[in-house]
């Protein structure tokens, strides 16, 4: 229990009527203990406060503007005192979510002016360009352009300056190709081109070829590598199912459809590595000759050296369309023995022109192994 | 009584569901079904165990923070998966042979891995760290406990059920072909289902508000919520082929559907990772930085700004296509007009430390804080620049737009999730701090340099790419076999996926620090908070 002389009496238990007035004129509630003017202990804050009252104009003329906010509607003053132009507006908007409160800084002007100009452009834009859609087409803008019609320029411009030549390619002997200096540095840059759109996936964007797929680089041919051979290859493909002129030829299935035992096919396998003097198991290489000379020679011939006619490739040459990193691979030529393999090669007259099957002919025709 | 409705509801789910695994006509439909099944099962039967349970009620002057909590461990979780198959499938660019196409049959391909890495990151890591935060902030700036009692669990459940959906879909072979919006039609039906509760959770939360006024970040949150509801039903109308099957047609064709997809994925990025995250960073910020808001004048400003004009920026995506010039048009002039309001965030974010910039010295949440802020000023320059269809020519296609996307995604998103996950675990759990701040740091420095990297490499590798593709001799053929471009680009892809690594270290000690936040330091909160009294 609290010592009774403790207690201190309400000092606002009974203002007078000047505290009631003061109260009154400072706009003060006097029954509150931290404002009332009848609690002594406010005396000299009061005080203070009724003099600032009196003296307000007089206090807000002279303030130093640091503190002073700008009124609504008032032209935001600049301090150029220190540190070039400061632009102070430091209030709160007096909201207050979970602590926190937000300043009512007004809007970067930097920020604002470049909003406009980006709007500005924008709208300059619209009318110079084809902007706004109509009930039958969009608006054309002043400036009359369009990207498709720059892109189609484009072409055409470079169709323009190629179309003598391009003529002039699709014309020619082709056997006159390589030896006109200046169809042949056309063909060159075309046909790369081209090659490197169409060909490139298969042949590589260096033509070196890749499994299954062969270098172009080399001298060894499958179907042949005369201008003739190579603009016949281009137009009608290999294997390819949509041309009835398309090169055409088929290795049988000796291991799947039963023709060849096992055994049969690891020597001839052996006798095929030894055409070439890879490494072999001799004595299946012996006995393997016999398989071949059955089963083989017909299409690779007795010495191995292949028929282009059939495009058969050649087999006693250290070149493997089906090898491993160019080199023989005993597992590979198993499998191609045993499962047959079926290379195709697309006709490309139905994607590219004359002019551009004869470019990419004489390219592939000067990478090194035309004939 | 409702619990018997929710059990005969529940238990005809899963035996349609299971019906329906019995007819399907593939396998990421019968994978989908039979996971209905299952979810709809679990629940039925943690139902069933409760009634007999009395009902505890809610003291509605507390916050809802458990679901909070929840999102906080799925957002971690998610994250940490989204970024390994980000770093496996940055690493199977680089070198082939790590698809394993033979091993796993084609499973574990690019093609497939890729959308399941940018809806990891977006809508799981992404869309969980929104709905957690937005949960936490709706509640504390509205003084309010969310509304609707446990619907905020259905939201949260919900979600994750449509995540795993969308991703088994993706492995399975289910998908649209949208980017985005790969998920078919019944993970797209159930989403939206999903979407519309949390938009009544998070509306009847601020329409029980104790505070006058709508908090800055709400509005941002309410934009977001709003918006991807609107462009998830429009760009997903489709029909489908069988009520058995996950392959549907789409109603648009051609033109009219990249269009659409194109309005769609580009206000993905506009509504789901630009202005819900904003709202993130109008929370988190003051609150890290304990400063006020730079300017109300620029929040309102930029955000009716950024609203009306990011909604019409999308055909910037199809420039140089079958869409006709003029759209093409309207896209790039309302890109280039949303660089000033997408940099008031940027502003009012980094003004917003004006007084407090000491505390990037010694607090690295602050400083992944500014980061996230920096790249977003970044990418939002960036963005409308590439729209600019001279620029766009040469950049279109190129691995620039996988630079752009990633400094907005790692810088932007990423970062600004990472201050808030640091922010809200010791708060969540009644820590009084973090488990190591210096780990903090370490996770601040991996992540930085992993995304310069990432940025910069893809800056390089993208224009070069470019430059490469369109040069042609004074003939006019072409130089550059596209084979001769990827193997260009090697070692700028190793650095990016080098990039991601480090970023995905940064995840790693993240993911620990926060874990041992909760695990290894005692509690001196209670964690039921209590909402202030007016």
């Amino acid at each position: 229990m609290a010592d009774p002389t403790d207690e201190t009496p309400d000092p606002t238990a009974n203002p007078t009527p000047r505290e009631r007035k003061v109260a009154e004129d400072l706009n003060l509630d006097v029954s509150d203990p931290h404002e009332s003017p009848a609690n002594p202990e406010n005396r000299v804050g009061l005080d203070r406060r009724a003099a600032d009252e009196e003296n307000r104009e007089q206090i807000l003329r002279n303030a130093p503007e640091q503190i002073v906010g700008t009124a609504r509607g008032e032209r935001r003053k600049r301090a150029t005192r220190r540190a070039g132009k400061k632009v102070i507006e430091v209030q709160s908007t007096g909201h207050s979510w979970d602590g926190i409160e937000e300043y009512d800084n007004p809007l970067p002007r930097w920020w604002l002016w470049t909003f406009y100009i980006t709007v500005i452009w924008a709208v300059g834009y619209v009318l110079a360009y084809p902007a706004i859609p109509l009930v039958n087409r969009a608006t054309q803008g002043f400036l009359g352009v369009t990207t498709r019609d720059e892109v189609a320029r484009d072409i055409q411009r470079f169709d323009e300056a190629n179309a003598p030549i391009q003529t002039r390619l699709a014309s020619v002997e082709l056997d006159a190709i390589p030896g006109d200096p200046e169809l042949l540095n056309y063909a060159n840059n075309a046909g790369g081109a081209i090659f490197r759109t169409w060909c490139a996936q298969c042949h590589g964007s260096g033509a070196a070829g890749a499994p299954g797929y062969p270098n172009l680089l080399d001298n060894d041919w499958l179907w042949g590598g005369t201008m003739e051979d190579i603009h016949y290859t281009l137009t009608h493909g290999i294997r390819s199912p949509e041309d009835p002129d398309t090169r055409y030829s088929e290795m049988p299935k000796f291991g799947v459809d039963g023709l060849l035992e096992d055994e049969q096919i690891e020597q001839v396998v052996n006798y095929i590595l030894s055409l070439s003097d890879e490494p072999h198991d001799a004595q299946r290489a012996a006995a393997g000759e016999e398989v071949y000379v059955d089963n083989c020679s017909a299409c690779h011939a007795e010495d191995g050296t292949g028929d282009r006619a059939q495009g058969a490739p050649n087999l006693a040459d250290a070149v493997w369309l089906y090898g491993r990193d160019g080199r023989a691979d005993p597992a590979v030529i198993r499998r191609i023995v045993h499962d047959g393999p079926y290379g195709v090669m697309p006709a490309w007259s139905d994607r590219l022109n004359e002019g551009e099957i004869r470019a990419v002919a004489a390219y592939v025709h000067g990478l090194g192994g035309g004939e | 009584m409702w619990d018997s409705f929710k059990l005969i509801a529940l238990g005809a789910v899963a035996v349609f569901a299971a019906i329906a695994a019995n007819y399907a006509h593939d396998l990421a439909y019968l994978v989908n079904a039979l996971t209905v099944m299952l979810a709809a099962g679990l629940t039925f039967l943690w139902i069933l165990r409760r009634m007999e349970a009395p009902v505890v009620i809610a003291d509605q002057n507390e916050y809802l923070d458990g679901v909070i909590r929840a999102g906080v461990i799925a957002t971690v979780g998610w994250g940490l998966v989204g970024f390994l198959v980000g770093v496996i499938i940055a690493a199977q660019l680089a070198w082939p042979s790590l698809n394993f196409s033979e091993l796993t049959h084609g499973f574990t391909n690019f093609g497939k891995l890729r959308p399941l890495h940018t809806s990891a990151v977006i809508f799981a890591f992404g869309g969980n760290a929104l709905i957690a935060t937005s949960f936490y902030v709706v509640q504390r700036t509205s003084a309010a406990r969310l509304w609707g009692g446990n619907l905020a669990w259905f939201v949260f459940w919900g979600y994750q059920l449509f995540i795993v959906l969308a991703a088994t879909g993706y492995i399975l072979g289910a998908t649209q072909s949208k980017e985005y919006a790969e998920p078919e039609w019944l993970v797209d039906w159930w989403l939206t289902i999903v979407w519309v509760a949390y938009l009544a959770v998070f509306l009847g939360t601020i329409m029980k508000r104790r505070e006058p006024h709508i908090y800055v970040a709400n509005w941002f949150y309410l934009s977001f919520i709003v918006t991807i509801a609107m462009l998830h039903i429009v760009n997903n109308l489709s029909v489908p082929v069988s009520f058995f099957g996950s392959k549907s047609v789409v109603l648009f064709a051609g033109v009219q559907d990249a269009m659409t997809q194109w309005w769609y994925g580009h206000n993905a990025v506009g509504f789901f990772l630009t202005a819900g995250f904003l709202g993130m960073m109008y929370y988190f910020i003051p609150k890290q930085a304990e400063r006020p808001v730079y300017s109300y004048k620029l929040s309102i400003i930029h955000f009716w700004a950024l609203i009306f004009l990011y909604i019409w920026a999308g055909p910037h995506h199809l420039h140089y296509t079958a869409l006709p010039e003029w759209a093409a048009t309207l896209g790039m002039v309302f890109s280039i007009m949303l660089w000033m309001p997408s940099w008031g965030g940027m502003i009012n974010g980094l003004m917003t430390l004006s007084g407090a910039w000491d505390k990037l010295r010694t607090d690295p949440i602050i400083r992944m804080m500014v980061v996230a802020v920096g790249f977003y000023g970044m990418a939002t320059f960036e963005g409308p620049m590439m729209s600019i269809k001279a620029v766009n020519s040469l950049s279109h296609y190129t691995d620039w737009t996988i630079g752009h996307v990633h400094s907005g995604a790692l810088g932007w998103n990423g970062m600004i999730t990472f201050g808030a996950l640091y922010y809200l675990t010791p708060r969540l759990w009644g820590r009084d701090r973090l488990y190591s701040t210096s780990m903090v740091s370490w996770h601040f420095w991996l992540a930085t340099i992993g995304l310069v990297l990432y940025a910069s490499s893809m800056w390089v590798s993208g224009i070069m790419e470019g430059l490469m593709w369109r040069e042609v001799d004074a003939q006019g053929f072409l130089v550059n076999a596209f084979a001769d471009t990827v193997i260009a680009k090697y070692a700028m892809l190793v650095v990016r996926a080098l990039g991601g690594v480090f970023y995905l270290a940064g995840a790693g000690i993240m993911a620990y620090n926060l874990w041992a936040t909760v695990a290894r330091q005692p509690r001196v909160a209670e964690t039921r908070v209590a909402v202030p009294a007016e």
